[in-house]
């Protein structure tokens, strides 16, 4: 149930987000989602991407700090109170969320959270039990 | 071991007599040759007769590199230039190059007090001794390698720059001795393992580190890095080069002054009042022995005291304390006085922060700014922006809490600040003063 996820060390000056789809793109490597948290000086850009040893690999090579961690996603129902309901849960099983994005699959049908939590297991097993969807690492991937 | 067991222990009270006789002869010969050591002796009212004890020196004008640049090139040196064999210069970053020149007999002295420092560090004629210190103007190359030569070992003269193939060599060579600034064996642990070659298939077991002022947290990581015992040595061109003090391996505490060819004091960094034994200050040498150069009272400018209690290593020389700082490097931020090394011992003391950082220094209308930038290792990443921000909120806070100064620290990518092949740049001070 858990998904990987990159995080690269960014400092905030021009062309490097572009270095860094460009070092993916050479290696075939495809982007499945993104985000992108910046202050005033720096940036990280989380990355769940098709090859993830690969990614982590080839940035590291190209002399980026990289970090990888493990993320869910939430599969929720793309209408009004979709996200609302699964944001409940997590209040109510009180687990502290670090961050999260959001991305739609192709259909539109439905829409996808990625959670970033500090107690990763307590979270899976909480939203399992009030039988959100999570997607598997393979499933992401191939989206 | 010890080099030259009969000069280096040589108890205080013969030593001290040894050191008379050699102050009076330099003097009297430094007055007889340098007209300008002449009439600064004669405006201050002193002369050669005047030392009757070796306290006496303090009565002597000093001598600086204002001094050393007023006589560009050769005006300094005590006897005709046929008499030199060898010319050394300073990297003059700071205005023209200061210029130094050694008899056959200076270069043979300088030889044996490398040998004896070598020795002290623990190498002996076994070794395989990798000299990366620089060859040419600067004193360190060539000084060490006479000084490997004269001891028995065998040199690898390589001098600095093309890390890549440092590694290659040092590694197939088996070198066991590596000498170097401490800030380039850093360069060369973090090179290895990057080109993914485990430090533990060096045969490296000691290193012998000079030319910049480093911390005790800078000697761990260092050792810790490349499995050696990491010896500092100390020296300067205007002296002789390396060679000056250097640590015994038995205590790595203090480096031993060659008290036979160098005098030491110590003076207050203002009022430039000699301090009793054991107070900290500014380190001023007179040269003992040397013919073609030698100083009268040398402001070094680099910060020690003087250790004066006996050493288990059995050599009767006062101990000069590791230098903590330099008046040069010395940055005046708001009013507070600040060392680079005070920085870097702030950034070790975190845990997996590395030693890798640059101080930049800005003035904004009437006010200084300074900015530490410090690389974010993979150790150190975090994908939580909080986490970030709390570390570069850590350093700030201890920084402030050590020095008093506030300052603003940034994160900056990997192998973004300039890494060193000589002296590490640590601080770009832009501002206009």
């Amino acid at each position: 149930m858990k998904v990987e996820q990159i995080a690269i060390f960014l400092e905030n000056k021009s062309g490097r987000l572009a270095d860094i789809t460009g070092i993916l793109a050479e290696k075939g490597i495809n982007i499945r989602a993104m985000s992108l948290a910046d202050t005033a000086d720096f940036g990280i850009l989380r990355l769940i991407v098709n090859d993830t040893e690969n990614a982590q690999k080839v940035l590291k090579e190209n002399g980026f700090t990289v970090g990888k961690t493990e993320v869910i996603v939430v599969e929720v129902a793309d209408k009004p109170g979709g996200l609302a309901g699964v944001l409940q849960t997590i209040k109510e099983g009180e687990l502290n969320i670090e961050y999260m994005y959001a991305f739609t699959q192709k259909s539109g049908e439905t829409g996808l959270i990625i959670f970033r939590f500090d107690e990763i297991d307590k979270a899976i097993d909480i939203l399992v039990k009030s039988g959100v969807r999570l997607l598997s690492g393979v499933e992401v991937y191939a989206i | 071991m010890i080099y030259n067991e009969e000069y280096e222990t040589l108890p205080r009270e013969a030593l001290e007599a040894v050191q008379l006789k050699r102050l009076q002869a330099q003097v009297e010969r430094i007055y007889a040759t340098v007209p300008y050591y002449r009439a600064k002796m004669d405006a201050a009212g002193v002369a050669p007769g005047d030392i009757k004890t070796l306290a006496d020196i303090n009565k002597f004008p000093f001598t600086t590199k204002e001094d050393l640049r007023k006589n560009y090139p050769f005006g300094l040196f005590t006897v005709p230039l046929e008499r030199v064999v060898r010319i050394h210069a300073s990297s003059g970053t700071t205005g023209q190059p200061t210029v130094v020149g050694y008899t056959k007999r200076d270069i043979k002295i300088w030889a044996e007090l490398m040998a004896r420092c070598l020795t002290a560090a623990g190498a002996t004629p076994k070794d395989i001794i990798h000299n990366a210190y620089g060859y040419g103007l600067f004193t360190g190359g060539l000084g060490a390698h006479y000084g490997a030569e004269t001891l028995g070992a065998t040199v690898v003269p390589v001098s600095g720059g093309n890390t890549k193939r440092q590694i290659m060599i040092m590694r197939d060579f088996q070198s066991t001795v590596l000498l170097c600034t401490p800030s380039y064996a850093l360069n060369l642990a973090e090179s290895m393992v990057d080109a993914g070659i485990d430090p533990a298939e060096m045969a490296l077991r000691v290193g012998v580190f000079g030319a910049e002022p480093w911390s005790e947290n800078m000697r761990q990581e260092i050792e810790k890095a490349l499995g050696l015992k990491a010896i500092d040595i100390y020296g300067l061109s205007e002296i002789i080069g390396p060679g000056v003090s250097v640590e015994c391996i038995e205590e790595q505490h203090g480096l031993h002054i060659m008290e036979d060819h160098f005098l030491p004091e110590i003076v207050h960094p203002e009022t430039f009042e000699p301090l009793p034994l054991g107070e900290k200050g500014e380190l001023v040498f007179t040269t003992l022995t040397k013919e073609a150069f030698p100083v009268i009272r040398y402001r070094t400018k680099d910060f020690s005291r003087l250790i004066t209690s006996p050493c288990t290593c059995g050599r009767s020389f006062y101990r000069m304390e590791k230098i903590t700082g330099r008046s040069d490097d010395m940055l005046i931020i708001r009013g507070v006085n600040v060392f680079p090394s005070q920085i870097e011992h702030v950034l070790i003391s975190i845990k997996e922060v590395e030693p890798h950082y640059q101080i930049i220094v800005e003035r904004q209308g009437s006010l200084d700014t300074m900015e530490v930038q410090v690389e974010v290792s993979d150790t150190l990443f975090s994908d939580a922006v909080k986490r970030l921000e709390a570390l570069a909120k850590t350093i700030q806070h201890e920084i402030k809490d050590l020095l008093g100064v506030s300052c603003k620290v940034k994160l900056v990518e990997p192998k973004t600040i300039q890494r060193s092949e000589g002296k590490a740049q640590r601080v770009i001070d832009k501002r206009k003063i």
